[in-house]
């Protein structure tokens, strides 16, 4: 029967989503693995990116002198050293691998490894995301109370769509406006370099505001008029009841909005890529460029290979949880969905 | 005091609303304002290798055309299985993660479909570039098919069966023609939506300077190329991009706003 | 003479421990109107609702007893709690129909609003439908109102309309019983009226069960009043009788207004 066999479809259909996810995270963890047996959880402590260290060995041993060179600033722990030696041997970036002597005064005959460390875009994504926070956060609460409770009903209804529209426009275009206009006047006010973590930072911010006004309104309007009226009807200002009845009833999308955005943020791409300045190094000053996860991996997937693209999927698979576990904690102890 | 307190807090609110204002209105006059010295009409008739936008505004609808394609049965579908269909635990944690999966990073997805695709057939390719704005756009159309469908009063679904339909006769003659327009409006909305991503495009169809529609190889992107031709040292090049930035949002905008004119137009 | 018999019936909703119907025993007759009355929350609606096994869209409910219905053909009475199977449940739905509270138009013309029933029925023939639309809205004095614009959309029409409009649609596939859970409560006192008009004209062709909680409503239209109270059938019988001579002290309360 018709019905049975729609009623299977739309299941598979539905499952769809499952798989993907499930895809998602398998593939991302398969293709990363050679990093990740690589450099195990200090990929997230490294520094360098692409960096090249030469190996130096004795003629007499070839194992325990590896961990002088190159693989000390990587490894804290001896365990991953062994590791670390057989995968030299097959390691393909190198072209001197089966080289076990080295002539120290002989070049071409040098063994090196490539180091791929995370650090940077992981602390880049992080600071990046707090500063629109702390920047988003406060506008975009002040637009959800002008929306929800001091603007008549046909403004509220033309500014909430204007919100909406910025909601709609491209990231790339924010990171063209961002660079050619927004840039300059972010280092005139507070110095340093025009493309760097705090531009990055507050373009982002920009972006996650209509966001968060939008569903932050939409929390504040599910409080029940009877609620504010008998607050009104005791005397009670706006703010206080903003304050006193709203904020605190609508507490939980409140906040469910805010980590959401954060989850979102953190995936941001475009609009930082033409904003943080794609450098690889720590920013000593919040006016440094530096780099995020998803620029990382926008500027570098096309040419990468064998450890350095297993590299970049590392960094994905870890931007994916970090997102998945944030919009999921979101999701499940905040925006809870009324059921039909 | 209270009332001074009150005042400020409000006027506080009222300019966060006139910063937002601001923001939207600085970055479009600065689209109209750029993009028109910019643009001449003989952008829409050329290629980029010539200078043009041609190839890359036909190739970006191309593949968003062919992603909503697979993305909008797939997903509408699903939709109407968590909302008509799914009875506890499962339907509901499918929605859940429809719902997560629709604020996942769009550069993972790309990564994703460079592993699965890009990398087996040896290469960028259009269909790549497709099938990761599917992967965006299916999780849209299952949120917003079930929250249109939610929107159908249950009497009407009981009507239908009490005049003896069957379940899935109900759901296509009856519930999703009541929801019809607000599925119309998401379906818009997600078009404008994907149709305006880069990342998700930028290793699986790349771009291409040339008018192509073999999608088998590196497919034309307009937003592919406007993150490239930003990235060009030359002027030309510059001003290509925010004549092509102009272009993009005008599309987007305009599509968004047809959707949500629909909507507003249909009061029964 | 009945055409349906409801038998020691119980009935409890999903993922409820106590039954919300206990023991129901009564008669709906044929070619008569019985209401079903009583305050909030008593189980008439529950009651209505499973004379047509509509709750059997939400799977998990549990049914004790037996709900009798006469075939026609056999002269016969089948448990229609023992349906199972898709096709069955249909057939049953096309002998008794059921009318909302809220009025629910499809969103399609008028034509096909009437038409619906009848197309599933399997009936293609564009002359037979037409006949059978025209019949149905006649028959729910809505012919007048709308023979000139059949394919306009349903949703332009009034409330009254509207209902009216669901009405000529059940009726349209001639079922045998017409079930109305509270068909007037949303809609202005005139378009009651009429609609209460209509409901005893009816009675020629169809069995009628209402449910309503306007007690004069009831005294007004009804052959048989059935009162109930909290999942129990405190009092059924004539309507004359229940509201001029009740034998229950409760149904004596219910309709002097001391409670409900």
């Amino acid at each position: 029967m018709l019905e049975k066999l729609f009623q299977k479809i739309s299941l598979l259909s539905a499952s769809l989503v499952l798989v993907i996810l499930v895809g998602i995270f398998t593939t991302l963890f398969l293709a990363a693995k050679p990093a990740i047996d690589e450099y195990g959880f200090n990929f997230v402590t490294e520094k360098a990116w692409d960096k090249e260290v030469p190996l130096v060995q004795d003629t007499t041993t070839q194992n325990i002198d590896n961990i002088a060179v190159g693989s000390a600033e990587d490894l804290a722990d001896d365990d991953t050293v062994i590791d670390d030696e057989d995968d030299v041997i097959s390691d393909e970036d190198d072209a001197d691998d089966d080289t076990i002597l080295m002539d120290d005064e002989d070049e071409e005959s040098t063994a090196t490894k490539t180091i791929y460390g995370g650090l940077v875009p992981v602390v880049g994504t992080l600071l990046t995301t707090l500063i629109a926070l702390i920047f988003a956060v406060p506008i975009a609460m002040g637009i959800a109370i002008f929306l929800s409770e001091i603007a008549p009903k046909n403004i509220s209804n033309v500014v909430g769509i204007a919100i909406e529209l910025l909601a709609a426009i491209p990231s790339i275009i924010f990171g063209m406006w961002g660079l050619y206009y927004f840039a300059p006047i972010v280092s005139d006010l507070f110095g340093g370099y025009q493309v760097s973590l705090l531009t990055a930072g507050l373009v982002l911010g920009v972006m996650i505001l209509p966001f968060m006004a939008a569903i932050t309104r939409d929390s504040m309007n599910t409080t029940p008029n009877v609620l504010k009226e008998s607050a009104y009807a005791m005397g009670a200002t706006k703010f206080e009841v903003i304050k006193d009845v709203i904020f605190p009833y609508s507490k939980v999308g409140i906040i469910g909005s805010i980590i959401l955005a954060l989850g979102r943020a953190l995936g941001e791409t475009m609009a930082v890529a033409f904003l943080i300045g794609s450098i690889f190094s720590l920013p000593q000053k919040i006016t440094d460029p530096t780099i995020s996860i998803p620029v990382a991996l926008a500027n570098n997937f096309g040419e990468a290979s064998g450890l350095g693209e297993s590299a970049l999927f590392y960094l994905a698979l870890i931007l994916f949880i970090i997102s998945f576990a944030i919009i999921s904690f979101a999701k499940f102890y905040f925006l809870k969905r009324v059921k039909k | 005091m209270r009332l001074l307190i009150n005042k400020i807090v409000l006027a506080l609110s009222t300019l966060s609303a006139v910063v937002g204002l601001a923001f939207l209105g600085w970055i479009l006059i600065t689209l109209v304002a750029k993009g028109i010295t910019s643009f001449h009409f003989e952008l829409f008739l050329k290629d980029l290798v010539d200078g043009g936008l041609r190839n890359l505004i036909i190739g970006q609808f191309i593949m968003a055309g062919i992603a909503s394609l697979i993305g909008i049965p797939l997903g509408m579908v699903a939709g109407i299985y968590i909302r008509e269909y799914g009875r506890g635990k499962y339907a509901e944690f499918i929605r859940d993660l429809s719902d997560i999966m629709m604020s996942a990073p769009s550069i993972v997805i790309g990564a994703f479909v460079y592993a699965v695709i890009v990398i087996p057939t040896g290469g960028t390719s259009g269909f790549a570039g497709a099938i990761a704005l599917a992967i965006m756009m299916i999780p849209i159309i299952i949120n917003t098919t079930d929250s249109m469908l939610s929107l159908v009063p249950k009497e009407l679904r009981e009507a239908g069966i009490a005049l003896g339909a069957s379940k899935y006769k109900v759901i296509f003659d009856i519930v999703i023609k009541a929801a019809k327009v607000g599925i119309m409006t998401g379906v818009l909305l997600s078009f404008a939506r994907i149709i305006g991503e880069t990342a998700p495009l930028l290793f699986t169809s790349e771009t291409s300077n040339y008018f192509s529609l073999n999608l088998t190889e590196s497919f034309p992107s307009l937003t592919v190329s406007i993150y490239d031709l930003a990235n060009e040292p030359e002027k030309a090049s510059r001003d290509l991009a925010w004549a092509a930035s102009f272009i993009l949002t005008v599309i987007v905008l305009v599509i968004n706003l047809t959707g949500r004119y629909i909507t507003r137009n249909k009061h029964k | 003479m009945p055409i349906m018999k409801v038998e020691d019936f119980y009935f409890t909703y999903p993922g409820v421990s106590a039954p919300s119907l206990k023991g129901i025993t009564l008669p709906i007759m044929k070619n008569k109107i019985t209401a079903l009355i009583g305050p909030s929350g008593c189980g008439k609606s529950t009651l209505l609702r499973s004379m047509n096994r509509i709750h059997d869209l939400y799977p998990g409910n549990k049914y004790e007893g037996r709900i009798e219905l006469l075939n026609l053909e056999t002269d016969e009475f089948e448990n229609i709690l023992e349906i199972k199977k898709e096709n069955d449940f249909i057939k049953l739905r096309q002998k008794v129909g059921m009318i909302f509270q809220k009025p629910t138009p499809f969103p399609m013309s008028i034509f096909d609003n009437v038409a619906y029933g009848l197309k599933i029925m399997g009936i293609k023939n564009k002359s037979e439908l037409h006949d059978r639309v025209e019949d149905a809205l006649k028959g729910a004095a809505l012919w007048k109102e709308v023979h000139d614009r059949l394919d306009k959309s349903a949703m332009g029409l009034s409330g009254g309309q509207q209902q009216r409009l669901c009405i000529a649609r059940a009726v349209a596939v001639k079922p045998e019983v017409l079930l109305f859970d509270e068909p007037t409560s949303a809609l202005d006192p005139i378009s009651t009226g009429a609609i209460e008009e209509l409901i005893v004209e009816l009675k020629n062709d169809v069995s009628i069960a209402i449910v309503t909680h306007n007690m004069q409503q009831a005294s007004r239209i009804s052959d048989y009043t059935a009162f109930m109270y909290l999942g129990d059938l405190i009092e059924y019988d004539e309507t004359e009788k229940i509201f001029l001579n009740p034998k229950e002290q409760k149904t004596e309360d219910y309709i002097t207004g001391r409670f409900g």
